[in-house]
């Protein structure tokens, strides 16, 4: 850290991270919560307020950087991941999130997007995904399902959507999870992983737009349907779920199955086992999303999908300068200026 | 070497001349644009003033032999001042057909052409597109040009035999059996070769001794054959005292930027995505990793530009460079970096377009781009190189006017002086002009209050590096309420904002050099006025009317937004105003606006320079 602190971070609260501009999201939107569990969460993290960064897009979750008082630049369509990639390359030390959401992350910006992940600066990337356009009225989305009928698509979108986790592990993204705004405490536990985690932390946070997209993943959320809809991973554990934790996935082969282990007895132990650092099961993991495995139905997955750190762009290149450096020394500003051949006129 | 040098050639007769042109002119692979640059730097050693022109195709190996496939290099060297690359040429290199169809045309009459006749078998004549059984070698039609032809490979083959190089490297050698003639032809030394063939290969020391062994049979081919009776000698010049240095314009950019980041103690960030012909400055700063110069090469063009804006928040001195194309797709962040008011330096090596258009050729058709380019009011200052060595001062002021008026700045030049080089006489570190930057460190309103967005007395707000405690605060494309900076949609607001951020720019003019005569006269009946790369085209024929008795000045603009505040006045001065440009006239249409003054256009738009030729036709046309 380059900077002093002003007051000690244990001090902090959520209020320290709220700025003195009125939050304009719809009411009901789920934006508040994910503003609520940032701030809630970043008093603990031990890093000076001054630190922090945001750098957001356009749309209504690119407001976001507005509403926190830390520094923060409220850019352009798209750009944010290219603006923080910057703004990381030259400054190693602040701690930078981009928050952006599915047009601004996954179609204007997708270009920026993979090549964040493949780079792997060390930021955190959250996209509030809400499967719909909402600044602009109501108009289908990239992550939007098949047959949408928006705006735009009265008689229903005839395009595929993204996966974006499928997509975030196949440009080689080193971090790739999900929640979803209704969840405050999972949240909150997958945005101090975020923050823990050295490499581009990929968080898709699943929200709730009340007026456009109304209810779009409630199934994860409601008490009658999240039990069998979402299943929640946790390295190191089995992957179960169910009304009654009843159900649970294994591996046959490279084909994923549900069984009942219960009824037929079998001990959790022999269920998939989840490993935030096997890239090939992640990518069957993210694949729940959208796949039917022989026809079955999966629930959706939550948590930490993936988690493997590699080098991060940010300082390769400080080390890459150092070892440089280190090996031919600064050269003066006259030597470069003269370059190697010169001669005198007299 | 000394010796052969030394001794004047017994056989042959020495002309003087006061400046010589030499094209080279071969196939893509022929390595015509190294062999120019060897010549080249030897004649700058040597003391000569010189401009060059490297003249190839957009295609990297377009089919051997072909039209398309011809890469030319011109050197103009003198004992007199030299500002073009010039005219027409008094030898000309054709490596094969192809080579003398296309450069033919202009190559003085009486001129020496050395041919290679290995390049004019009966393939490279069709290729070439001459008739069947034409060969211009043969056939009487070079009659008024003192022909040399050799068959250069099988020269080169000969000399090679006993190398133990493959015929793939032997072929390759050619280019240094050219080079080794032109020196003698020249008289030149071949010092500077050797050395550099000897660390180019120190680590494949048989092509190095193959290369130097080449040269050497070149240069005795001259000495030794009857056939070249005539040599040249091209005295140094007589230039300002001082060290010189052969520079490039791209060559000159990169460092121009390591030297206004060393003054201005910020670190350097080039956010920049390859494309011809500005690439070379990526290339070139990317070798300054000890001196902790940051190059990102993005993804695309807009995080070229992005990466450089995320870079200059964080308090870096961050550029972009890019050509027409790519300043397209950067439109829309600088009209982010214009709204945040945030230093940023754009550079736009400028190509024929538009599209893809003439990747490699030149041309000045970005001016009103960079003017207007935009959406919403954005006026930012732009800034014209006139030469390859001057790419360094309009550089440097270009990182001086972006961070003391904390605003993005586009820097124009073209691939003509990007690619071109002539001696510079470079500057010392303590020559330089200070640039002088300062952060914010505390609240700068009344109360402990940060206000961002409020101006000093040149209309600039601070620059406030996160990381500050006790200044955090927002920025962002959303019009900002004076001072505050807070999102502001009130009607009132917006038009002053508009308002202050013009006035901002407009200011810069108390800041920046008077419009003066370059040559010529204060007043006078003729002016030409000039921006960017026509500079030396414009003096060379400005000089040459004024020594033949014409009533002519020249004016060259290195500002163009803002203008010089004197410029209306300086206009004033003269009867006529001639506005030659490499576009359709576009200083003209602002010049013509802006002073209401009924300039005269000259345009040019056919991927190359003027020639001085052309520019004193219409001097002494508009003097009649």
């Amino acid at each position: 850290m380059s900077t002093t602190t002003i007051e000690p971070t244990s001090k902090m609260t959520s209020k320290d991270f709220s700025s003195d501009q009125d939050v304009k999201w719809c009411p009901g939107c789920g934006d508040y919560s994910i503003l609520k569990q940032v701030q809630t969460v970043f008093p603990d993290l031990g890093i000076p307020r001054e630190q922090f960064v945001f750098i957001s897009g356009i749309g209504c979750s690119s407001r976001f950087t507005y509403y926190m008082d830390t520094y923060g630049m409220h850019s352009i369509h798209g750009r944010a991941a290219a603006i923080a990639s910057g703004v990381k390359a030259s400054n190693p030390d602040l701690s930078v999130w981009v928050v952006s959401g599915d047009g601004d992350a996954l179609s204007i910006g997708g270009n920026h997007f993979i090549h964040l992940m493949r780079k792997n600066f060390n930021l955190n990337y959250l996209v509030f995904n809400n499967q719909i356009y909402s600044l602009t009225k109501g108009q289908y989305s990239p992550t939007s399902e098949k047959g949408k009928v928006t705006k735009s698509s009265p008689y229903g979108s005839v395009e595929e959507p993204f996966n974006p986790s499928e997509l975030a592990l196949g440009a080689k993204a080193s971090f790739v999870s999900r929640t979803l705004d209704r969840d405050p405490k999972h949240m909150q536990m997958v945005l101090k992983r975020a923050n823990e985690f050295k490499g581009t932390s990929f968080v898709e946070v699943y929200q709730n737009c009340p007026v456009f997209n109304d209810e779009a993943f409630f199934a994860y959320s409601d008490k009658e349907t999240k039990k069998e809809e979402a299943i929640f991973l946790e390295h190191g554990k089995p992957l179960i779920f169910g009304h009654n934790d009843e159900k649970g996935i294994m591996l046959d082969g490279i084909t994923p199955k549900i069984v009942n282990f219960k009824e037929k007895n079998m001990s959790p132990t022999e269920l998939w086992i989840h490993d935030e650092k096997d890239k090939t099961k992640a990518n069957l993991i993210s694949r729940f999303f959208d796949t039917l495995f022989e026809g079955e139905h999966f629930p959706r997955p939550f948590g930490v999908i993936y988690a493997d750190e590699r080098p991060v762009y940010d300082e390769e290149m400080t080390n890459q300068i150092k070892a440089v450096n280190a090996k031919k020394g600064k050269q003066s500003l006259n030597s470069i200026l003269s370059g190697d051949k010169t001669w005198s006129i007299n | 070497m000394e010796t052969l040098n030394n001794e004047v050639s017994q056989k042959a007769n020495v002309i003087e001349s006061e400046s010589m042109v030499v094209r080279f002119s071969g196939d893509s692979g022929d390595g015509m644009q190294l062999t120019g640059m060897q010549f080249t730097d030897t004649a700058a050693m040597l003391g000569n003033d010189l401009s060059t022109f490297p003249d190839y195709p957009s295609e990297i190996r377009a089919p051997i032999g072909t039209i398309a496939g011809v890469s030319g290099f011109q050197v103009n060297f003198g004992s007199k001042e030299i500002f073009t690359p010039g005219d027409l040429y008094d030898v000309l290199v054709a490596m094969n057909a192809a080579a003398l169809k296309v450069d033919l045309p202009r190559l003085k009459k009486g001129g020496v052409i050395i041919a290679n006749s290995a390049g004019f078998d009966k393939k490279n004549l069709g290729l070439a597109n001459y008739p069947p059984d034409v060969n211009p070698l043969e056939d009487g039609s070079l009659d008024n040009y003192i022909v040399h032809k050799m068959d250069i490979t099988k020269l080169t083959k000969n000399c090679l035999t006993d190398s133990g190089l493959g015929t793939k490297e032997v072929e390759r050698s050619k280019n240094m059996f050219v080079l080794g003639l032109l020196f003698w032809m020249f008289d030149k030394s071949m010092d500077s070769t050797i050395k550099f063939i000897t660390e180019k290969f120190a680590k494949k020391p048989d092509i190095a001794n193959a290369n130097i062994k080449t040269l050497n049979a070149g240069w005795d081919y001259g000495d030794n054959t009857e056939i070249f009776n005539t040599r040249f000698k091209v005295k140094a010049a007589k230039l300002p005292t001082g060290i010189y240095r052969n520079i490039t314009g791209n060559h000159a950019t990169a460092i121009g930027l390591i030297a206004a980041a060393e003054k201005s103690g910020l670190p350097l960030f080039l956010g920049s995505y390859p494309i011809t012909p500005a690439t070379d400055i990526l290339h070139e700063l990317s070798k300054y990793k000890a001196n902790g110069v940051k190059t990102f090469q993005a993804e695309d063009e807009i995080a070229g530009i992005c990466s450089a804006i995320g870079a200059s928040y964080t308090g870096n001195l961050a550029i972009t460079t890019t050509s027409g194309p790519g300043m397209a797709l950067k439109t829309e962040a600088i009209g982010l970096a214009t709204i945040l008011e945030i230093p940023l330096v754009i550079v736009n090596v400028q190509r024929g377009g538009p599209s893809t258009g003439l990747p490699t050729k030149t041309e000045q058709a970005d001016l009103l781009m960079a003017m207007y380019g935009r959406h919403g009011e954005s006026s930012i200052p732009v800034i014209a190189a006139a030469s390859p060595s001057d790419c360094f001062n309009a550089d440097y002021e270009a990182c001086r006017i972006a961070v003391e008026h904390m605003t993005p700045v586009i820097l124009l030049t073209d691939g003509y002086i990007a690619n071109g080089s002539e001696p510079w006489r470079f500057p010392t570190e303590d020559k330089l002009k200070p640039i002088t930057v300062k952060f914010l460190d505390k609240p700068n309103g009344a109360e402990g209050v940060l206000l961002p967005y409020k101006r000093d007395e040149k209309l600039v707000r601070p620059w406030i590096k996160p990381g500050t405690a006790g200044l955090e605060h927002r920025i962002g494309g959303l019009e900002k309420q004076d001072e505050t900076g807070n999102v502001s949609y009130d009607a009132l607001n917006h038009e002053k904002m508009v308002h202050l951020r013009a006035a901002k720019i407009e200011k810069i003019a108390d800041y920046i050099p008077l419009a003066k005569a370059d040559t010529g006269k204060d007043k006078a009946k003729l002016l030409v006025l000039g921006w960017g790369s026509t500079y030396g085209a414009i003096k060379t024929a400005v000089r040459e009317c004024i020594a033949e008795g014409g009533d002519v000045a020249h004016v060259h603009l290195h500002n163009i937004n803002p203008f010089p505040k004197n410029l209306g006045e300086v206009l004033k001065a003269y009867d006529k105003i001639l506005i030659p440009e490499m576009n359709s006239g576009q200083l003209l249409q602002l010049i013509r606006a802006k002073y209401l003054v009924p300039a005269i256009g000259l345009s040019k738009v056919q991927g190359l320079p003027f020639t001085t030729t052309e520019l004193k036709a219409k001097i002494v046309e508009l003097l009649k």
